[in-house]
């Protein structure tokens, strides 16, 4: 039998991911997530009334990362996630996940050599590619401002 | 004795005097629960990581896989097994408490096939005594093949799930009322450009169908010469596959099974079925044994199968070559 | 009534963010690692061509809780720092990063020092 034979067999016999089912999950926990955090969004408002709001939405931030990565070290995020899939990995609590789970699975090497260095072998490409779109917009920003 | 290309038979007999399974919490509920001759309450086991677990998971399987015997450690002639985790450290580091000779294999999930095979040719041969045992551990796999354990990561359906669990079988010239060894057809490592680490069944089951069709062709021998044709761990999909692939060739195998398609039951939901070196390890000493011992099983192929990818192989775009190993067990009539 | 309305939208946008991220997920066999890395790159864009300002405007927390609204922040301090000058430009999206990133690393380094990882259980 032919490779690309087998290839074609296998393309068209291999199981699929159900769509329905998988969008619907993904659907509403995403949907639930961003609730709850617009729910904080709110609570914190009227808690920090003095507060701009570019600094409300970095608490908003930092409180659901906190919730991320308490459920992942409580072992319920990994469990939301077989259902929800994107759902759960698409908001800041996934990258809370991402963060937290390779810390915890590498603290048996050590806290130096084990935690510390694989905390971003997941998140890493993130902090990365967050930080190089900085450089870049900020650079062309800065030659807009110049041209002005 | 050499038949045909790839198959040998042994002169002498080799009998398989014991095995010992040990079963993790998750396959202790699965189809073969009452056929396991011990079970682990959590999958930690008291040890301070996973990979320690299954390093005292091994020690424990071939421990007790001699005492049910009476045989002591050191009057084995060769321990000889391997695992999936790096450089075979569960079974290298279980060696280092017996004081018996020790050999080291890889071949990814059909690492039992290859001891197998090795071990009955040395008992063929000038050895008296050789134990075979593969391990494999979902926790320490997980972390050697894919993510950390808490990352909240969805299980493709073409997924499979490792086994937690051991077994070990004592491979011997003494006679009894034991199945035998009588010969095998060592394989072939094949690609056929299958990319996806999660579809390991499609990768593997031409290899296995390569070993079959391979093992027919030099023996002269059908399908229906076995009770049972038993593969180790390709799983619900790979299953079909490899029926659809020996049907292709001209044998239909009516009487073919999967140890890691059978090994959960259908209410557990793990994807495809089980994999690891252990699965295929972990149903041979517990279902497979029991039955060639009260003769319900008289003869079986059992042909454990193996996806040879690294996490960082599959990154650098290689595709996943598989191979499978057959071995002939048989019940003097 | 209004309040109410805003978790509707909010619940439905970041719902539909994740919702594209699973269609990805099934098409393409993504890990989650590409996934975000693509949608935090999304908000980069959205924020950068003007376009993630009305979105938040309509959804609020529903774009800016996806990853898409740490892309959004990024570019948000770049524009500010630019006005500055050139290190400022350079530096600032990376300022406005730190309190998301601060928070992941300070609570991962915590969790890790007191939990332990476990294997799923189905």
């Amino acid at each position: 039998m032919e490779d690309k034979q087998y290839m074609d067999y296998i393309h068209t016999h291999a199981q699929k991911s159900s769509h329905v089912t998988t969008l619907v999950w993904a659907f509403l926990v995403g949907g639930l997530i961003c609730c709850v955090g617009q729910a904080f969004g709110d609570i914190f408002k009227v808690l920090l009334p003095n507060w701009e709001q570019s600094k409300i939405s970095a608490l908003v931030s930092m409180t659901m990362i906190f919730l991320g990565s308490f459920l992942t070290a409580i072992g319920v995020y990994d469990k939301i996630g077989i259902h929800a899939g994107g759902g759960s990995i698409v908001p800041i609590t996934g990258f809370a996940n991402s963060v937290v789970s390779p810390a915890m699975e590498f603290n048996k090497e050590g806290i130096v050599l084990g935690m510390m260095a694989k905390m971003f072998v997941i998140a890493g490409p993130i902090i990365v590619a967050g930080t190089v779109s900085s450089v870049v917009t900020g650079f062309i920003y800065w030659i807009v401002e110049l041209i002005r | 004795m050499k038949i045909g290309k790839q198959t040998y038979f042994l002169d002498n007999k080799v009998y398989i005097q014991s095995a010992y399974s040990l079963a993790g919490p998750y396959e202790a509920k699965g189809n073969f629960r009452e056929y396991f001759d011990s079970v682990m309450e959590d999958d930690e086991w008291k040890c301070k990581s996973h990979e320690m677990a299954e390093i005292q998971m091994q020690r424990y399987v071939i421990g007790e896989c001699l005492s049910r015997v009476n045989v002591n450690p050191m009057d084995c002639d060769v321990i000889m097994g391997g695992d999936l985790i790096n450089q075979i450290v569960p079974t290298s580091f279980s060696a280092r408490d017996f004081r018996t000779p020790f050999m080291g294999l890889y071949n990814a999930c059909a690492t039992f096939g290859e001891a197998l095979a090795i071990g009955s040719t040395l008992v063929n041969g000038d050895f008296d005594k050789v134990v075979c045992c593969t391990s494999s551990h979902y926790a320490t796999a997980e972390r050697q093949y894919r993510y950390p354990l808490e990352l909240g990561t969805q299980p493709t359906p073409e997924s499979q799930w490792t086994v937690t669990g051991s077994g070990a079988v004592l491979l011997s010239k003494k006679q009894g009322n034991y199945p035998m060894v009588t010969g095998y057809t060592v394989g072939r490592v094949l690609d056929f450009g299958l990319t996806d680490p999660n579809n390991m069944g499609g990768a593997m089951a031409p290899a296995a169908s390569n070993t079959i069709v391979t093992h027919f062709r030099d023996t002269g021998r059908s399908p229906d010469y076995y009770d049972m044709i038993i593969t180790g761990d390709l799983g619900r999909f790979g299953r079909e596959t490899l029926h659809y692939l020996c049907k292709k060739e001209g044998y239909v195998l009516d009487n073919l099974n999967d140890c890691g398609s059978l090994v959960y039951s259908d209410e557990q939901k793990p994807g495809q079925g089980g994999s690891g070196a252990g699965c295929c390890s972990l149903v041979f000493a517990s279902y497979l044994y029991k039955k060639l011992i009260d003769k319900s099983l008289k003869r079986i192929l059992f042909v454990p199968t193996g996806a040879m990818l690294s996490k960082d192989s599959a990154l650098q775009g290689e595709s996943i070559p598989g191979i499978a190993h057959a071995v002939v067990i048989e019940r003097e009539d | 009534m209004e309040i109410f309305l805003g978790y509707v939208k909010a619940f439905a946008i970041g719902g539909l963010v994740c919702m594209i991220a699973q269609i990805f997920i099934n098409k393409t066999k993504m890990t989650s690692a590409r996934i975000l890395v693509m949608f935090l790159l999304l908000g980069v864009v959205l924020e950068f061509v003007g376009a993630f300002k009305f979105i938040e405007e309509f959804a609020g927390a529903g774009i800016t809780i996806p990853i898409t609204g740490f892309g959004s922040t990024i570019v948000k301090g770049a524009k500010e720092g630019a006005k500055i000058g050139l290190f400022e430009s350079v530096t600032y999206g990376f300022r406005n990063m730190a309190g998301g990133l601060t928070a992941a690393i300070f609570f991962g380094f915590l969790f890790a020092l007191i939990f332990k990882s476990h294997s799923k259980k189905v």
